[in-house]
Order: structure tokens, then C-alpha cells, then sequence
């Protein structure tokens, strides 16, 4: 499954341990929320970059101390039907300042990718090849946008009252 | 994501076939014995046993960019094997709306 | 008429490439069916019995003459000659080809129309009143606040993926023609005792297994917030809105099971603590919407022309006139319904040549716009008084002209088992015969207003339950059935109806309905009593004794 960050297939850093599974002695890892809540302290203590893979029915509080020393979160879209980790992404960058990488994981299709960017995600470990190699294709397809969010895009109201300022002070 | 196949039980208590819509167009269309699809109920493979429908819904469910959303149905079949469809959805499907649609001139 | 700006343009043109690629991928299957599911469903397009159905939007049901005949085209060209409107200010076609579906979106896209989220897990095509702008005593036009919502909600980057699809009607109007208490959202404007602009913000309404009419979360929320009053609202959905029971999705059972005062506690607090996002909406932004809605050069007319005291004489066009002509709120000028509900015909269908023609109508006599209402008719907004009998002339010439609107044949039903296949029964046929058994339109007139409605099955498109009729289509035994229920209604006093006894088959339902119809009349207390009044003072008992008493 390939990994875009940055806007780029690259190769990823980050192991996924399962729950029980020993942990590699060095390098980065991912790791369930459970087993990070479970003894974060050593989590962080250990060499190697820790990203936590947070589940999209469990509410944020719990991470939400711990965000200035995780090197990832990874959030889940069970079925691309599911929309939860939207809002929780968001709100990790928007309202909790949170600037470390924000990953998706689960069903990536390269029709969500312009929304996940939108809401802050910068990696997404993809379903398929050909929709990792269109990513930079794709998030050229939108232009306009109608929502301010925290990626700091220019709304269309936006654009529009610049332009009727821009207009006015012509005259 | 389960197989149509083993979500539902498949069970048959008459002659059926398998119908479906065709991808690109979305006409209504029909498995035939020879693992294609057709608009003509008549070519359609006809089952009659649960085993045999099971098999028949398989193989055309594999079809997935030929034709949408696969399902056995029932028919009846007529003296000199004429085939119709064994429900009112069937027919509706088979013969088109049952309105008249008013274009006035 | 709102008037698209090239922003506005830009997005729809990106939006027809992208689907385009959608149905590239699919048809090369490089997509299965169960990953386009999702996004031809997000686009309006679903997969009926005979075909593909195509769904494109009229925000706020607003339209113009041009976007009309455009309509028409993609009827004649893409589809079989006509078009369905919807209860929801949409159109639907119901025969288009999948692989030609992306050029009849780059044709609608020229004028201004698209069908993002006309269907899917989103925040659908946000109706309003379709007499806004024109309707007397409104606050002030809804429409603008509609296009600010619409815009917000298009392609929203975090809703676009909710446990279930998202509804929101807005009206402005002391009558609520927008149904909005069987809204997700339901907003009415109006004005708090400072006489600032705010909306009466509802929530949790809906129809479907599990109907609910919708409560109030705040009574009054000022303009320049309901955006991000909305955005509350649909992040805590999104999150707790259930997402293991697709019956159990919508956002009424959230609220049924928190209970309203919890729900709107959550919201409250989620709405607390996003603090200032830049969804604030100031002055400078809603007049910048305001200034894109053009309104007619009305010219100042008599109220009475001598055109119409004329035409007074003429029986057939007072009839209509009293029937179809409503005011409107400049002087000289009226609001004229076209009735999509001929005798015998199928409810809200109209033909392209219609379409075309109504659109020439427009152009001469309405200033080029037409309306569409959620009782699957059509409006003219802006008819100058003294044009009406020239009016109903061209309109009784195309069929328009049934003096209906609001009686016992105008008559809301969904597609039923002729086109959808989640249906358990026909709705058309049944609403074709209850037209041809009412067809006398003094008979019809004598009853008075007389709402009903029909579904072909339990997700209620039909709105069965708020009809002062509702019929129900179900199934017995491979056989279809019809349960009916009376005392609905969609207004401002919203009111779900009550089964009237045991469903009985397809041959005996317009035998039923015209007991009923008998029933009340016989038990009115006076003429101007309407059906759903006399249910009300009585119950459901009297007519259902009267008509059940020799089945
Ligand atoms: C033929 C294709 C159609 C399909 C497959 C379809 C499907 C559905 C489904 C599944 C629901 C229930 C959703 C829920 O409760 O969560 C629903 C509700 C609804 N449909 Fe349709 N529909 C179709 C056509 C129409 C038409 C033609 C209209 C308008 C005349 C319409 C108007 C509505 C409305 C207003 C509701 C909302 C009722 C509520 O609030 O629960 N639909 N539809
Ligand atoms: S009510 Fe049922 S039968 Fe009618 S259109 Fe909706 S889903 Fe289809």
C-alpha cells in the first residue's frame, strides 16, 4: 500500500505494530490507542519516532495531552463511507494546534483526497497504486472552495469581496 | 466486503434466472447460459434448483463491469417454453411502465 | 434569480471533469460497483428498475428560462422526452446511459445547474419556499440565505460523508410552504425583539420507517451565525449519529435518543468551543449574496385591469383563476401555479415540449423565471394581472391548466413500482385513478383543500404521513397493499396521520379513498371545515366506522 506525503509516493518510516506484538528496538512506529494509553510514558520514552493510530468513535480527550510529543496520528476511515475521522481531524489541527503528520488510513480512494487535505491530513497510506500516482493530478482539480478551513485556502466569499474591494478602489 | 453470496441465503421455489442492469447504459439485462448478458428475458439461463441459482448468481456477480447489482428471480414457464417474468417487478422491468405516459401532440 | 458568478462556474465545470474521471474509472473497471456506489450517489445518480436515474438539483426551486429549456434538452437528448419534479425541488430523469451522463452535465453546467448531493450521505439541495421573494408579508427573501447555505454546503470538506443524507428547507413566509418541520433542519426566519434577522432553528425531522416532526433547538439564531450554528449541528451528527443501522441513521433518531435538551446541549457546547472559524457571516458578505439576486423592473399597475374584469365572464378562466392565481406582493401582479397534475396523468412529470413551452412563457409574461414547488408544480412568480387570460389561454393549450392546485387531484406521489426498485407497490397508477374518480372539478371544489399523498414504500418520498391522505404502499404475499392513514399534514402545524384501519389491495384503494372523501363530507360541520379539520374535531373513529362499516 503505498504511502503520499508531501505529494509524493515515498516510502514509509512508520511500522505498524499490533496490539501484542513486540515492539522493534529502534525506528518509527505506529501504535494502536490502547496500547499507547496503556503506558504513553514508556511509548515516548522509547528511541524512534511513536504515531498512535486513533480509532474514529473515540472521543479526542484522551490524545489531546499527549499531541506535542506524537510524531503521527493516524486517523481511520473503516469504509470511505465513514466520515467521522474528518471531524476529528479538524479538529486536531484547527482546534488543538495539533502540526505533527496527520495520517489516513483505511479505504483512500483519490476522490477523498482533496477533502482530507482540506481537513488537514498530509499522508494517506492509499488503497491503490493508481490512485497514489494521480495525487498530485487530483489535487489539482478543485480550484474553487466554498469552506473556510484550517488549510487556509481562500473561500470563494472570500475571493469575491477582495475582488469588490479591489474593484471599488480602482474607481 | 462480503459476497452477495454469503449474506443472503439463497433459496428457490420455482424457475428463476438472474437479472441485472447493464453497467453503461442501465438497461435491464438478463445472464444467459453462455456467461454473457442479454435484454432478452428469453435468453436467459433459467435454474431450478437452489444449487444451480447459487452457481448462476456467482458467476455473473464475478461480471462486476458488465452489469449492476446482480439478483435471482422468479419466472414462469409457459406451454412451448415460453419464459415470462414470475413477479409484477419482473414484468415492470420486462415491459416498461405500467403508465401511460401522456405526450400531449 | 441568483446569478452565477465565474467562481461559481469554475467550481461546477471542476466538479462535471471530476465525475467524468468517476465514470471513466468505472466503466474501464478500475472502480467496482461498490466504490462508484458511493460517489454516482454523491453526484445524484441511482439505479432504478429500468435504469440509471439522474437527479439534478433547482436550489430553492428557482429557475430560469434558459436553464428550463436546457432542462428540456437534456430530456430530448439524453433521456425519453420528459423529466419528473420531485417534492424536493429537483428533477429527475429517469432513463439516461451512464456513459453519456458526463456530457448532459457538461450541458446543464453551461447554465448554471448541477446535481451535486441531489442524493447521498450529504447535505442535499437546500429547499425553500418557492413563492420567496414575491410571497406578501415575508420577512425578506429566503433564497439568499439558501444560496449562502448552499454554498456552504457544497463539497464541504468534513460533511461530505455523514451516517445519512442531510435535508434543510428554509422559510421566510408566516405559511410554511417549505415543509420544513419534516426537515434534518428546519429554519424559519423571522425577527427577535430588537428586530435583528435570525432563524427559529429546528432539528430532527423526517419521514421514513420513523417519522418525526421536528423541535425547536433555538429559538432564535442571529443571521450572521447560522453558518456556524449549522457547522455544530453537523459535527456532533458526525459524530454520534449511528452509523451501524442505516434505518437508525438519520439525524432524528440521534435526537429522539439524546432527547432534544441534551442534543441541543452538545451543540451548544461544540458551537462554544469553535469559536471564530471565519464562519461569521458580516453585513459586507450577505449583501454580496443579496447583489447577485436580481429582481424584476415590476411596472406600477391597477390592482384590477380591465383585462381581467373582461375575462370575468369567462367561466373556465375564473375557475382557474380563483384555483391557481395566488398574490403577490407588488400591485398589479400575481403568482400563477402550473398544475403537473392533469387528469389521469402521472403526477409531476413534464414533457420537454412543455418544458420548453413554459419556458417561452416565462419569457413573455414572468420575467423569465419559473418556480418549483415541493407539491411537484410550477409557478410563474411574476405575472402581470393584466396578461392572465392570455396566460391561461396558452397554458390550457399545453395542459397547465388543471384547476387543481391544492384539491383532491393534486396529488403528491413518488415513483413508486413502475421506476424504483426499492418499491413494494405502484404510487402513479393509484394517483392516476384517484384523478380520474375526482375528475368533476365542482366535486373536487366542494371538498375543498385535500392533500393526498403516496409512497410506494416505508422511506416515504411520497410523504404519505403528512398528507391529510397518506397511502402507503406495502406488500402482502408477492400482492401489492396500501395502508392509509388521515390527519396528516406539512405546514406550519405539522401533524403525522393516523392508520385508518387495515391495508386493502390495489383495486379497492380508490373505492377507499372516495368513502373518505364521503365520510367527510357528510360529517363537516360546514363547508369551510377542511378534511383535516374534521379529522381533528372528530378523530379518526367516524370515518373509519363510515368506511369500514360494509368492508
Ligand atoms: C426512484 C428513486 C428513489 C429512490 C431510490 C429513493 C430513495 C429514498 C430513500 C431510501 C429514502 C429514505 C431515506 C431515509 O429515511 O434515510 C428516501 C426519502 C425521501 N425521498 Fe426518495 N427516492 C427516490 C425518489 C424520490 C422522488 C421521486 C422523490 C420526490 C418526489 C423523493 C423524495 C424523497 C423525500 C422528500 C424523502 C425524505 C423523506 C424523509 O424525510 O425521510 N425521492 N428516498
Ligand atoms: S417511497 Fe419507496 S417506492 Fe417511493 S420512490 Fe421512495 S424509495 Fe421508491
Amino acid at each position: 500500500m503505498p504511502l503520499v506525503k508531501q505529494g509524493r509516493i515515498t516510502t514509509d518510516l512508520f511500522v505498524h505494530v499490533a496490539d501484542g506484538a513486540e515492539l522493534p528496538g529502534d525506528g518509527a512506529v505506529l501504535v494502536t490507542a490502547e496500547r499507547f494509553l496503556a503506558d504513553p510514558e514508556a511509548l515516548l520514552r522509547r528511541p524512534g519516532k511513536l504515531g498512535v493510530l486513533w480509532p474514529n468513535n473515540r472521543s479526542l480527550d484522551d490524545l489531546v495531552p499527549h499531541l506535542d510529543r506524537l510524531a503521527s496520528v493516524a486517523l481511520v476511515f473503516p469504509t470511505f463511507r465513514d466520515g467521522r475521522a474528518y471531524s476529528q481531524a479538524r479538529l486536531l489541527r484547527e482546534r488543538y494546534g495539533y502540526d505533527g503528520e496527520l495520517r489516513a488510513t483505511g479505504q483512500i480512494l483519490r476522490d477523498q483526497f482533496v477533502f482530507m487535505t482540506r481537513a488537514g491530513f498530509d499522508a494517506f497510506e492509499v488503497k491503490k497504486d493508481a490512485d497514489a500516482d494521480a495525487f498530485a493530478q487530483t489535487m489539482k482539480r478543485y480550484s474553487v472552495f466554498y469552506q473556510p478551513t484550517g488549510d487556509g485556502r481562500v473561500t470563494a466569499l472570500n475571493r469575491r469581496m477582495q475582488l469588490r474591494h479591489s474593484e471599488s478602489a480602482g474607481q | 466486503m462480503t459476497s452477495p453470496l454469503e449474506q443472503k441465503k439463497i433459496r428457490i421455489t420455482g424457475p428463476s434466472m438472474v437479472t441485472a442492469n447493464r453497467t453503461w447504459d442501465g438497461a435491464v439485462v438478463y445472464r444467459t447460459a453462455k456467461q454473457g448478458w442479454s435484454t432478452e428475458l428469453s435468453d436467459s439461463a433459467i435454474v431450478t434448483t437452489s444449487d444451480e441459482a447459487r452457481a448462476l448468481l456467482a458467476e455473473a456477480t464475478a461480471d462486476d463491469v458488465g452489469a449492476v447489482g446482480p439478483y435471482i428471480a422468479p419466472v414462469e414457464l409457459k406451454d412451448g417454453g415460453k419464459v415470462k417474468p414470475g413477479n409484477l417487478r419482473e414484468h415492470i422491468r420486462a415491459k416498461g411502465v405500467t403508465i401511460d405516459l401522456q405526450v400531449p401532440a | 434569480m441568483y446569478a452565477y458568478d465565474e467562481l461559481d462556474r469554475t467550481l461546477i465545470n471542476e466538479r462535471v471533469s471530476e465525475f467524468r474521471d468517476q465514470v471513466k474509472r468505472r466503466l474501464s473497471g478500475e472502480l467496482t460497483e461498490d466504490e462508484f456506489k458511493i460517489l454516482r450517489l454523491q453526484n445524484g445518480v441511482y439505479l432504478q428498475l429500468h435504469a440509471y436515474m439522474f437527479r439534478v438539483a433547482i436550489p430553492y426551486g428557482t429557475l430560469s428560462s434558459k436553464q428550463l429549456r436546457r432542462l428540456a434538452h437534456v430530456a430530448r437528448r439524453y433521456d425519453r422526452g420528459y423529466g419528473h419534479f420531485t417534492t424536493r425541488q429537483n428533477i429527475q430523469f429517469n432513463w439516461i446511459k451512464l456513459a453519456e451522463l458526463p456530457d448532459a452535465l457538461s450541458d446543464l453546467a453551461e447554465v448554471g445547474i448541477h446535481a451535486m448531493q441531489t442524493s447521498g450521505n450529504n447535505m442535499r439541495n437546500v429547499t425553500s419556499d418557492q413563492w420567496a421573494g414575491v410571497a406578501p408579508g415575508e420577512i425578506e427573501d429566503p433564497r439568499i440565505w439558501s444560496e449562502l447555505i448552499r454554498q456552504h454546503t457544497t463539497l464541504h470538506p468534513e460533511f461530505s460523508f455523514l451516517p445519512r443524507k442531510f435535508k434543510i428547507a428554509i422559510t421566510a413566509a408566516e405559511h410554511d410552504r417549505a415543509a420544513i418541520k419534516i426537515h434534518d433542519i428546519g429554519l424559519r426566519l423571522h425577527k427577535n425583539g430588537d428586530g435583528e434577522t435570525g432563524f427559529e432553528v429546528l432539528v430532527g425531522g423526517g419521514l421514513g420507517r420513523t417519522p418525526f416532526i421536528a423541535k425547536t433547538i433555538k429559538p432564535f439564531v442571529p443571521g450572521r451565525d447560522i453558518l456556524s450554528y449549522i457547522e455544530a449541528i453537523l459535527r456532533v451528527y458526525n459524530q454520534y449519529g449511528r452509523r451501524d443501522n442505516i434505518y437508525k441513521a438519520r439525524i432524528k433518531i440521534l435526537v429522539h435518543e439524546l432527547g432534544i435538551e441534551k442534543f441541543a446541549k452538545e451543540v451548544e457546547e461544540e458551537w462554544k468551543a469553535m469559536g471564530d472559524v471565519g464562519l461569521t457571516l458580516d453585513h459586507a458578505a450577505i449583501e454580496e449574496v443579496r447583489s447577485r439576486f436580481s429582481y424584476p423592473a415590476y411596472e406600477k399597475l391597477p390592482h384590477m385591469p380591465d383585462e381581467l374584469k373582461q375575462a370575468a365572464h369567462d367561466p373556465l378562466f375564473e375557475r382557474w383563476r380563483k384555483n391557481s392565481v395566488s398574490a403577490h406582493k407588488v400591485q398589479g401582479y400575481s403568482i400563477v401555479t402550473l398544475s403537473l397534475k392533469p387528469v389521469g396523468g402521472p403526477p409531476g412529470d413534464a414533457t420537454a415540449e412543455q418544458m420548453d413551452a413554459v419556458a417561452d412563457l416565462a419569457d413573455k409574461y414572468s420575467f423569465g423565471e419559473i418556480r418549483v414547488g415541493h407539491e411537484q408544480n410550477l409557478a410563474l412568480p411574476h405575472v402581470a394581472k393584466r396578461d392572465l387570460p392570455l396566460l391561461f389561454k396558452a397554458l390550457d393549450r399545453l395542459g397547465l391548466a388543471t384547476p387543481n392546485v391544492n384539491l383532491v387531484t393534486d396529488i403528491i406521489a413518488c415513483p413508486g413500482l413502475d421506476y424504483c426498485s426499492l418499491a413494494n407497490a405502484r404510487s402513479i397508477p393509484i394517483a392516476q385513478e384517484l384523478t380520474r374518480r375526482f375528475a368533476n372539478h365542482d366535486t373536487a371544489d366542494l371538498i375543498g383543500r385535500l392533500h393526498i399523498n403516496i409512497s410506494g414504500c416505508i422511506n416515504a418520498c411520497g410523504h404519505h404521513h403528512v398528507g391529510h391522505i397518506g397511502i402507503l404502499g406495502v406488500e402482502k404475499n408477492g400482492e401489492e397493499f396500501y395502508q392509509i392513514t388521515i390527519g396528516g399534514r406539512a405546514d406550519e402545524n405539522a401533524q403525522l396521520g393516523t392508520l385508518i384501519g387495515p391495508a386493502v389491495p390495489y383495486a379497492e384503494v380508490a373505492d377507499v379513498i372516495e368513502d373518505i372523501v364521503e365520510a367527510y363530507l357528510a360529517l363537516r360541520d360546514r363547508p369551510e371545515e377542511l378534511f383535516v379539520d374534521t379529522v381533528k374535531r372528530l378523530g379518526v373513529e367516524p370515518i373509519r366506522e363510515r368506511v369500514y362499516a360494509t368492508r
